[in-house]
């Protein structure tokens, strides 16, 4: 395809006009407020905003050397690797299961891709409200069954609710994509395994999720940027950070630090860092989704 | 399928039907517990079938006349500043795309490749790495507590003005020509021609950033400080703000429902659109 177009219309002005609206909405919002937050994280300023001092990378120095900012990025790291392996998992074995399936396809599809309308601040209150400790349906059959829950002192069942939560979510999504990617896999193939005599359990894994690859790392890449910046509400709602910081990833930490415990040039430094991690999931998205074109 | 084996299927079927059953798991709990008094959820097991509660408590948190420990603000109001912003929002974002494509695909003046790029790069300042500053911005420009604050940072999309990029170039030159040879100048042939031309992608845009838009979280927790402004996902995060058994839960729950089932109904309703719409945005 083209990239230009071999006709156009002529003016001075039309052009400028038109593009108008959009530059000065990122610009006013996305640029302005980006370069502030890089010279912020270069700055020292009292809560109040009376003195400002430039304090070169300190900053930068004292969030890595503080043990909270690495214990953040430890427990980003655990939430989005359970999200991602949980999220495609689940979802891959549902879309293998409806790409089978002849009668009932369509039903089934929807009543499983309407979580995604669902806000994260919404699905986390759902979930606090079944594994309450006090009152949570889930967490009396737990009790019944022996389990003592307690995501309020206990960090990894806080953890594992969070999880719960985002993965319900984002299963839906990763439905979708996973049936795409199956449906659009030759049949021939797989009637050609069947000839050779594969069973389908041979066949899944030497044919089908092979040819799936794509689909899966594009789905694994989005899940991250999912678990990094899309989960903030979730957590807001459902545990808030807590027990301590144990459900503290990097964004929460970011809001808190800026909002609550108004360390402007900390909470600065630590969206630098974000950005950073922005840029490189962007980076690795649109490289993959190159090469995509031709496999 | 290329064999038939009956037990294969029926294992299909068996899978499936427990994934939608604990997909729906949180929604019929939350769907029972809004339609029972307080006092009843907090008997420990709650009821697991639905009450007698059920227009008391939906009359109750439409009009705001419940009393819970949080905030007890008319959630008809927030329903309705939802609406607004999802539709601003989603309206606002095609607006502004369907312009600066047209402008870049059609027109050719200094700086157009840098504006692109600069549209392009926005993608990767989410408001979370910004997040103080455009609050600041926000509050020097007046705009807490007002719909605008609440929807014009959130306005500029730099996958819409990719899509319709994308699409624009797809259209036939012949198209202009012929809008020429009878007469039309820029503005009509993007109004009489290439808006009707790209309403299949104007709608599956829609259902996303519609979806979006209603579940904004981060930035409305920042910008409205008045109950009058909160949009209804807001609401109930601070209904709950209190603690955890002293809860009106019955009155959250119904609440849960109500945020719920706009942006539902629209994916539901519009599954057609609303798949594309993942599927392109996605390119």
């Amino acid at each position: 395809m083209a990239t230009e177009k071999r006709v156009v219309f002529r003016s001075a002005w039309l052009p400028w006009v038109l593009m108008a609206p959009q530059v000065a909405v990122i610009g006013v919002f996305f640029f302005w407020p980006a370069w502030e937050t890089l010279l912020q994280s270069l700055q020292q300023q009292d809560a109040f905003g009376t003195s400002t001092e430039w304090v070169g990378l300190e900053n930068f120095r004292a969030l890595f050397a503080d043990p909270s900012y690495g214990a953040s990025f430890k427990t980003t790291a655990v939430f989005s690797v359970l999200v991602a392996l949980f999220g495609l998992a689940i979802s891959l074995l549902l879309a293998v299961m409806a790409d089978r399936v002849v009668k009932g396809a369509l039903a089934y599809k929807t009543l499983l891709i309407w979580p995604y309308a669902v806000a994260p601040a919404v699905a986390g209150v759902l979930w606090l409200f079944m594994f309450a400790p006090s009152i949570g349906v889930v967490s009396y059959a737990l009790r019944r069954a022996g389990f003592e829950w307690n995501h309020l002192l206990n960090g990894n069942h806080a953890m594992a609710l969070i999880v719960m939560a985002a993965v319900w979510k984002q299963i839906s999504y990763n439905f979708l994509f996973f049936l795409a990617g199956l449906q659009s896999i030759p049949k021939s193939l797989l009637e050609a395994a069947a000839i050779d005599g594969a069973k389908p359990w041979r066949r899944f894994w030497t044919i089908v999720f092979p040819l799936l690859s794509p689909t899966t790392f594009f789905l694994l890449v989005i899940n991250m940027v999912y678990a990094f910046f899309d989960t903030f509400g979730i957590i807001d709602a459902a545990t808030e950070g807590g027990p301590g910081k144990e459900t503290s990833v990097l964004v929460y930490k970011v809001y808190y630090d800026g909002f609550k415990a108004l360390d402007l040039g900390g909470s600065a430094a630590q969206s630098v860092v974000l950005m950073v991690i922005v840029v490189g999931l962007t980076v690795l998205q649109f490289r993959f989704v190159e090469k995509k074109v031709n496999y | 399928m290329v064999e038939h084996r009956r037990w294969l299927t029926l294992l299909s079927h068996a899978v499936l039907i427990i994934g939608v059953l604990c997909v729906a798991l949180p929604v019929y709990i939350t769907f029972i517990a809004s339609t029972h008094t307080a006092q009843a959820i907090v008997q420990v097991p709650m009821p697991l079938l639905p009450g007698a509660e059920f227009w008391n408590n939906y009359g109750a948190v439409l009009s705001g006349t419940g009393h819970g420990p949080g905030s007890s603000a008319p959630v008809g109001k927030m329903m309705w500043v939802s609406l607004v912003s999802a539709l601003v929002i989603s309206g606002g974002k095609i607006a502004i795309s369907l312009l600066s494509a047209f402008a870049i695909v059609y027109f050719r003046f200094p700086l157009r490749m840098f504006f692109f790029w600069a549209v392009f790069v926005t993608l990767m300042l989410p408001v979370e790495v910004r997040i103080f500053p455009t609050y600041k911005v926000v509050a020097d420009l007046h705009l807490l507590n007002s719909y605008a604050g609440l929807t014009i940072p959130l306005i500029a999309s730099a996958t819409a003005t990719f899509l319709f990029r994308q699409f624009f170039m797809t259209v036939p030159d012949e198209l202009v020509e012929a809008a020429r040879v009878d007469g039309a100048g820029a503005m009509r042939f993007f109004t009489d021609i290439l808006v009707p031309l790209s309403s299949t992608s104007i709608a599956a845009l829609f259902v996303i950033q519609f979806i979006y838009g209603w579940n904004q979280y981060l930035w409305p927790l920042l910008v409205t400080t008045n109950e009058d402004m909160y949009p209804v996902v807001i609401g109930i995060k601070r209904m709950i703000s209190g603690g955890d058994a002293a809860q009106q839960w019955n009155l959250v729950m119904a609440t849960a429902m109500l945020a719920m089932l706009p942006p539902a109904l629209v994916v539901m309703l519009m599954q057609k659109w609303f798949v594309k719409g993942l599927v392109d945005t996605e390119k």
